[in-house]
């Protein structure tokens, strides 16, 4: 048996189709996942994603530590609990894992992945070393993803006053405590909507409130099909320790420029390299992670995650190339099949929104 | 719960076989298609392609995988069902009704005794559960 969120009960007693996700019990869907899918892009869904880790950095140097252990630059966020997505990279540029930081000054908030979280703990205090900055789990939490158009008005029904003003003065990618609840504007969707991280002993209640104003309990098989639309990589599937942020379309997430995060010197040596890109399907069938990928009938790379796109009704795909073309294919069981290649994302807001990619 | 229509034979690969004469229907089954989650795609054969027992002629792929169908007996395509192109979701919602594959005609009609009842077949299927 797998670890248990506070939510486990709640998702068998709502027929969850439950799998171990890496080593916690999760649900996949409750019924049909595409219609999860959809229930979060025209109106609002939650997720359980308290298998998520929770890190709070400790100290007065949690600012030149991060600008140290982080590719992204935390100097130009503000320290209004303003959201950075970031790549932590090993010496080598590879990515250690990609994460999420809100400035929120001492202590800082950050969260990883729960697949990589046993590494990036034993990391993050290897680096920490030198500076005064402490890394803190915080394992005594729920949290919980609230997307889609109509989230945060649902939210805000269900809160008290001071949550709802919390929630008002929000921009998009910043977030702020209030009672012991820190409430983000952010999320892995490419909607609207917030992520809440909250006491463990309140999540049931509070998930009941959700369900009761007509939020859909969500998957984390729509949460994939949603991320991918969105053009959001996965980590193990679409960049891991092999690769940089550079061949990871991560390149927005870096900033050299008068820095020395660790893994910096190899990203400014590697001035050649792959790239990752999006695959639409322009027949019928499925693109699957691994499946080849040719251009102008040579190999070029392989998919890192691939799925049917509910929204778009046809197939699309992340993968990573060492070139492109106008004559895109991929191999499926042995047929050549033809692609486009796109800028990600997909979807954003509910609509189509890729752009083909200009060779 | 699963069903199990006792009327119809069994594959452990999860098709089902509806015998209609010198003709079997084959589908997936109920225990199959909530297995794999919502149907997406499937690829089904070409009409009149020959096919001997075990052949992959087809697949049917999910929002979680895709997997290969086999020719649960000998024979030659004669239909397939045309109505799957456009909504692969009848898999799930009758799969042994409209969410049926293809027919084929076989050359030896005694073969459909030797798939698995229902019966057999479900046991199956609750032994891979536990």
């Amino acid at each position: 048996m797998g670890k248990k969120t506070p939510l486990f009960e709640k998702h068998e007693s709502l027929g969850a189709k439950m799998a171990d996700f890496s080593g916690w019990d999760m649900p996949i869907h409750y019924g049909s996942q595409i219609e999860e899918h959809h229930a979060v892009r025209q109106g609002a869904g939650v997720f359980d994603v308290s298998h998520m880790t929770v890190v709070e950095l400790h100290g007065t140097d949690g600012m030149a530590y991060l600008d140290r252990l982080l590719a992204n630059d935390i100097g130009r966020v503000k320290n209004s609990g303003q959201a950075m997505y970031s790549a932590m990279l090993s010496e080598t540029g590879g990515v250690l894992d990609d994460l999420i930081v809100y400035a929120t000054g001492d202590p800082y908030l950050v969260v990883v992945n729960c697949a990589t979280r046993g590494k990036d703990l034993a990391w993050m205090r290897q680096v920490a070393e030198g500076y005064e900055c402490e890394v803190v789990e915080r394992t005594e939490f729920a949290i919980l993803a609230i997307q889609g158009p109509c989230a945060i008005e649902k939210v805000k029904s269900v809160v008290g006053e001071e949550k709802v003003a919390l929630i008002e003065g929000l921009k998009v990618f910043q977030g702020g405590w209030c009672d012991g609840w820190f409430i983000a504007r952010t999320g892995y969707t490419g909607e609207q909507g917030v992520e809440i991280i909250l006491p463990e002993d309140q999540a049931v209640s509070f998930w009941d409130s959700l369900l009761e104003a007509g939020i859909r309990p969500i998957g984390l098989g729509a949460r994939d099909t949603l991320r991918l639309e969105a053009g959001m990589n996965l980590y193990g599937n679409d960049m891991d320790e092999s690769v940089t942020p550079l061949e990871s379309y991560m390149a927005n997430t870096v900033v050299l420029e008068g820095r020395d995060f660790i893994g910096a010197d190899a990203l400014r040596k590697q001035t050649e390299h792959d790239e990752l890109v999006g695959l639409v399907m322009l027949g019928k069938g499925i693109l699957r992670a691994h499946y080849p990928v040719f251009s102008n009938d040579a190999p070029v790379g392989e998919i890192t995650s691939g799925a049917f796109s509910p929204t778009l009704g046809k197939s699309i795909a992340l993968a990573r190339v060492s070139a492109t073309s106008s004559n895109m294919t991929v191999g499926i069981r042995g047929k050549m099949q033809a692609v486009e290649c796109v800028n990600p994302p997909f979807v954003r807001n509910g609509k189509q929104v890729y752009k083909l990619r200009k060779t | 719960m699963a069903e199990f229509p006792t009327e119809l034979r069994y594959l452990k690969s999860h098709e089902w076989v509806k015998q209609e004469g010198d003709m079997v229907v084959v589908g997936i089954s109920d225990h199959a298609q909530d297995a794999l989650g919502d149907v997406v795609y499937v690829e089904l054969p070409e009409v009149a392609a020959e096919c001997q027992a075990g052949d992959e002629i087809a697949v049917v792929e999910s929002v979680k995988a895709a997997s290969d169908i086999y020719a649960p007996i000998a024979g030659t395509v004669v239909e397939v069902n045309a109505m799957l192109e456009d909504s692969p979701e009848l898999v799930n919602e009758k799969p042994y009704a409209d969410g049926w594959f293809f027919k084929i005609r076989i050359s030896d009609s005694a073969a459909v005794e030797g798939l698995l009842t229902a019966e057999q077949y479900q046991a199956l299927c609750e032994a891979e559960e536990h």
